[in-house]
């Protein structure tokens, strides 16, 4: 049957050349696109003989199925259904389309089957991406949309680079375990796929960005680049130890950024680079364990951050903005988006009874099996950070904390609905993990509900919630201020720029010293050649007179000696 | 949630919030009591520490406060310390038609 190797993008790229015909109401017709491509995917994608491409000799893969892809490929499916839903009322066709190229292009990155077809969807990823943030329209996030499309071309170079070192090497442009060695290509790859999952250093993009979006934008970005990068990672790079500590370094370091950041966006944007910092970290333990709870952490956190930034983009939606220190008192007016944030923040929370648990616990389990105390302490002390911002932080200063008099009304009803569907969705996983365990490429046999895990891990959430209200209670919670915090960005967005200005104002001064005095030279040149006034003759002659005597002078006086 | 009257909701009422607290309050005391009744896993020599994880969370949060607040110091700037609004209608312009999907 010609539709078993149909890849599965096509799906998405067919619907985004519809979405500009579709006007009104019928716009919801869009919603059709992952609903097809995922019951495509779970009807033929198993009998899939693949699908190959035939470019300058050399055969691409564009459609490859495994375990692995086929869990993200459900996953990205069920994203894009989600993102689809919550931006029915979206009368931007901009967003529409490249809301479904981008959600493409991370389902032909998932089934690529060799580099240099993962590199044409990476760039694609990039460029469909960057709309979403251009489409908000405001000065701010034009000039941070050009921002983050400068870093992500560089990660594309950089993957393009390595891709061809390697073919020239290996003469393969399989899709394998690289592992990291001395040669400059498989580092290219790896800092290629560092820059796309937000490793420290490499991480602003992000955080720079994705706050800017667009409410429906936003949540496109959080399910996809993030997740393709992940799932590289999984695929090339496995077992790799330097990612362990890397990981370790992505839990930690954004939580102190989330307390003091006052964009609930941007609180939630450290938060993703938390949460992937615990998925890095299983991918480089390597084992089926850790492996299994990585990829199952990447399912769960694009529903419940998706759900939590979807309710931060239905209040951005009503009130028009996310500062914590502007919000507070919303569970009034907005009770449903309340309660659906809540989900969001026991499920990233790892509270028992919500999806993150099921997943972040296989992570933590793996490390204590590899004896990895250090590293296992550092994910602990994450885990109670998260629950303090994300859990608590983001609720309680959006929709409680002190009436800041605002009344905007409950979000829009497809908002609502999205959210909904995300919320059942954290609870049915967290209640039956079985049902995402099964789907997992690894085997393994694995029980996150016994008592230890539930009693210490209930344990670890109460009291990082009682040291929040013992510190708001001592006055010691630092209050939400209008303020940037400076990272990493501080480098390209102040030193570079003034750098190239000294650079430019430097080259531009010694060109106009070389014009002036070029033009100084032709001057006199045009000069001569222009008919002198009779004054202009005497002074010239006079001149000449004077020189002529010097010479004669000079002449004599070396006569004489 | 008390939508009838939007003005005060349940959560004004600092006697339901008292309350929220003790409930609260008892939970983490049964937590640490569970911890001395239950028979725990053991995987790490830490975790023999008496209600280990409680204890770590506690002290974590509060450090992680206390780190983030004095970073604020270091790393805390100006609203507009990267690019002050363009001009007034700008920065009127980027609060209200901060998104496009409702013309």
């Amino acid at each position: 049957m010609g539709i078993a190797n149909l890849p599965p993008f096509v799906v998405f790229f067919v619907f985004a050349l519809l979405a500009p015909l579709l006007q009104g109401k019928s716009r919801v017709l869009l919603i059709l696109a992952p609903v097809l491509g995922a019951l495509n995917l779970f009807f033929n994608g198993a009998d899939s003989t693949g699908m190959t491409w035939e470019v300058a000799g050399m055969s691409l893969s564009l459609y490859q199925v495994d375990r692995l892809s086929m869990l993200f490929g459900y996953l990205f499916h069920l994203a894009a259904f989600i993102a689809l839903i919550y931006s029915v009322h979206v009368k931007d066709t901009i967003q529409q389309v490249t809301g479904l190229l981008y959600a493409g292009s991370a389902v032909g990155a998932v089934f690529a089957g060799d580099l240099l077809s993962v590199f044409m969807f990476w760039e694609l990823l990039a460029i469909t991406s960057a709309f979403l943030i251009w489409a908000r329209r405001t000065p701010e996030a034009i000039r941070a949309a050009n921002r983050y499309v400068i870093i992500q071309v560089l990660s594309g170079v950089l993957m393009l680079s390595g891709t061809i070192m390697l073919y020239q090497q290996t003469g393969s442009l399989a899709l394998t375990a690289i592992g990291l060695d001395d040669s400059a290509a498989s580092w290219m790859i790896f800092i290629a796929l560092g820059i796309k999952c937000g490793f420290p250093f490499l991480h602003t993009w992000l955080t720079d960005a994705y706050p800017l979006a667009t409410p429906t934008g936003t949540l496109y970005l959080s399910a996809f680049t993030t997740k393709v990068a992940v799932y590289l990672l999984a695929r090339l790079f496995p077992g790799e130890e330097l990612l362990i500590y890397i990981g370790a370094a992505m839990t930690c370091f954004p939580i102190f950024y989330a307390v003091i950041e006052n964009d609930l966006r941007k609180v939630l944007a450290y938060s993703l680079i938390n949460q992937l910092g615990f998925m890095v970290c299983g991918i480089g333990i390597g084992t089926a364990l850790a492996l299994n709870g990585a990829v199952a952490h990447a399912f769960n956190d694009v529903i419940f951050k998706g759900l939590l930034f979807m309710s931060m983009g239905a209040v951005l939606t009503r009130v028009g903005h996310v500062n914590g220190s502007d919000l507070g008192g919303l569970y009034k007016t907005m009770p449903r988006t309340t309660l659906f944030c809540l989900v969001g923040a026991a499920s990233i929370s790892a509270f028992p009874l919500f999806s993150g648990f099921v997943s972040k616990s296989m992570v933590m389990a793996a490390l204590l099996e590899q004896d990895q105390t250090i590293v296992w302490l550092m994910l602990l002390f994450a885990s109670a950070g998260v629950f303090h911002h994300a859990g608590i932080k983001i609720p309680f200063f959006a929709f409680f904390a002190h009436d800041s008099g605002l009344r905007p009304k409950e979000a829009p009803v497809n908002m609502q609905i999205a959210m909904g569907l995300s919320a059942v969705l954290c609870i049915v996983i967290g209640v039956n993990p079985q049902w995402l365990y099964a789907m997992l490429p690894w085997q393994i046999d694995y029980t996150p509900y016994d008592v230890t895990h539930v009693l210490t891990q209930l344990q670890i959430l109460f009291f990082s919630a009682l040291a929040f209200v013992w510190l708001n209670k001592q006055g010691l919670y630092p209050p939400e201020l209008r303020s940037v915090n400076l990272d990493v960005e501080w480098f390209y967005r102040r030193p570079l720029p003034a750098a190239g200005r000294w650079t430019v104002a430097r080259l531009t001064g010694l060109r106009d010293g070389l014009s002036g005095l070029f033009h100084g030279i032709v001057g006199q040149f045009e000069g001569r050649a222009r008919p002198m006034p009779t004054g202009t003759v005497t002074i010239l002659t006079r001149r000449m007179a004077y020189v002529f005597i010097a010479l004669m002078l000079l002449a004599l006086a070396s006569l004489t000696v | 949630m008390s939508q009838s009257d939007k003005d005060s909701g349940l959560f004004d009422n600092p006697a339901v919030v008292t309350w929220i607290l003790r409930v609260f309050y008892v939970l983490c005391a049964g937590l640490v009591i569970a911890d001395f009744i239950v028979h725990r896993h053991i995987y790490n020599d830490l975790e023999k520490i008496p209600a280990f994880y409680a204890l770590y969370g506690f002290v974590a949060c509060v450090i992680l406060v206390f780190v983030a607040k004095w970073l604020r110091h270091l790393l805390m700037r100006d609203e507009n310390y990267y690019e002050a609004p363009l001009d007034a209608a700008d920065a009127s312009s980027s609060s209200t038609h901060n998104d496009k999907e409702h013309h």
